[in-house]
């Protein structure tokens, strides 16, 4: 009973009830003859301006991209092992973009070694790889890919090439990169990527000095920002 | 289940914040005859909307020179910055869609790039950021990894930047500079030491203003390094590369 009596109260017409009623019997006061002024002079029907500045700064830019990688990493005489490693890439212009990894993984045994039992190249420390490259990527053919009828997702297929310097068997050594990837939008924010690299560096662990090439597979997720 | 409720929460949280944030978007009016929405951020995607003037559109966000934007029907697409220069916004003025420009290259504060070249026969790559403190002076600092066929260096350098004319679209610069230089002869090679010496260095060279935020940059440096031997090495370097620039 109290609890619809206090319901009642809160209504806001009874609130203007109220106040009608004690304007009315205290007329003559003036706080109540004010409000009747300011009433009969606010339009009825309050025109709603939105005044908004417009500020290009509020807009969102996603330009930078940063994500991680994982893959296989095939290096000349040294075996085929798993790759993890990390790309942060800044979008240029709608086809260019520059990009910046670093990655590590391990390497087996040369048949050299395997064969001749005790002899060992490298020690296991040396045997770690890591590199690190700036590479300038060109989105050489947007596209879509129609996962269903109704479902769209925005692709690319880019092609890149940078500079670098792998960290293998005790030295940092030059390295070129150049490769392919295709990059699969999952909304405007995520992507997944799949990519081949080549890796080209000398060595002269064998002896004689020459060129390597080092295949790369890798797949990769990233966030815009 | 609390914790249920606990990854449902932050299961919202990641797939929905950067889509459903709180933000109001910014609106403009299309002026021209029409805008094209493009399904992504290029030219090679297909147009699949086109909105006529008068309609208002929102802006979602931009990725290099292209905007998401929201039509008053709910249909999302891009357009290209060149289209939206002839919008208006809330208070009837063109909206200002500004472009990076030559102008905004002389008024830069930051500058950060990659450089490769030769150091005294050896390939260097660099990796620098830099600072304008005035037009015509900025403060670097730089870090270099010289691969050679028998040994490997890293350099780090402090430099000042002296740009006599800021406002040239090719503009020569000359630096001055102090750094460490730090050597590790290769592991084939016998007998020999890592060694750390203090290096200075003077040098020429040119920056030049390609597209929006983008600028080719090369130079030559003279090095003095005080090697622990009696006698100083004088190694050259070539470099040339590209920067950015906000």
């Amino acid at each position: 009973m109290e609890s619809r009596f206090q319901r009642i109260l809160l209504i806001p017409s009874t609130y203007a009830l109220i106040a009608a009623l004690t304007c009315s019997v205290l007329w003559l006061s003036p706080v109540c003859a004010q409000e009747a002024v300011n009433n009969a002079q606010e339009p009825i029907i309050q025109p709603q301006i939105e005044r908004r500045e417009f500020k290009e700064a509020n807009i969102d830019t996603e330009d930078f991209e940063i994500g991680v990688y994982a893959g296989l990493l095939s290096v000349e005489d040294f075996g085929t092992n798993p790759i993890i490693g990390a790309r942060l890439a800044y979008h240029i212009t709608d086809g260019i973009f520059a990009e910046a990894a670093y990655a590590q993984s391990d390497t087996d045994e040369t048949s050299f070694e395997r064969l001749s039992g005790s002899a060992q190249l490298l020690t296991d420390d040396e045997r770690k790889l890591s590199y690190y490259n700036i590479s300038i990527g060109y989105n050489l053919l947007p596209g879509e890919a129609f996962v269903t009828r109704n479902r769209v997702f925005n692709t690319a297929l880019y092609v890149i090439a940078g500079v670098g310097s792998t960290k293998f068997a005790g030295d940092d050594r030059f390295t070129i990169n150049a490769g392919a990837g295709y990059r699969f939008l999952a909304t405007d924010w995520l992507a997944l990527h799949l990519g081949v690299r080549d890796h080209i560096f000398d060595i002269d662990l064998l002896g004689e000095k020459k060129t390597t090439h080092n295949i790369e597979l890798h797949g990769s997720v990233t966030f815009f920002f | 289940m609390p914790i249920n409720a606990l990854i449902l929460t932050l299961l919202t949280w990641f797939i929905a914040a950067p889509v459903y944030g709180d933000t109001t978007y910014e609106k403009v009016k299309v002026a021209d005859p029409y805008i094209e929405l493009h399904t992504g951020p290029a030219d090679g995607y297909p147009i699949f909307h086109v909105t006529e003037r008068g309609e208002w559109i929102e802006i979602l966000s931009r990725r290099t020179e292209w905007f998401k934007v929201r039509t008053t029907d709910g249909k999302e697409g891009w357009v290209n910055r060149s289209q939206l220069e002839q919008t208006l916004t809330p208070t009837g003025e063109q909206a200002a869609f500004k472009d990076v420009a030559l102008s905004d290259f002389s008024t830069r504060r930051w500058e950060f790039g990659l450089l490769g070249g030769d150091f005294d026969g050896a390939t260097v790559i660099t990796l620098y950021g830099g600072y304008s403190f005035t037009a015509n002076i900025s403060g670097e600092l730089s870090l270099s990894q010289v691969l050679g066929s028998f040994s490997d260096s890293l350099l780090v350098n402090a430099n000042l930047l002296g740009q006599p004319f800021p406002r040239w679209r090719i503009s020569p610069f000359f630096t001055l500079g102090t750094g460490m230089i730090q050597t590790n002869p290769h592991a084939t090679l016998v007998q020999a030491e890592d060694r750390t010496d203090f290096a200075g260095h003077v040098g020429v060279g040119f920056r030049t203003y390609i597209t929006r935020r983008f600028v080719f940059r090369a130079e030559y440096k003279n090095y003095v390094v005080f090697s622990s031997d009696d006698e100083n090495e004088e190694p050259d370097e070539w470099k040339a590369g590209f920067s950015v620039f906000f």
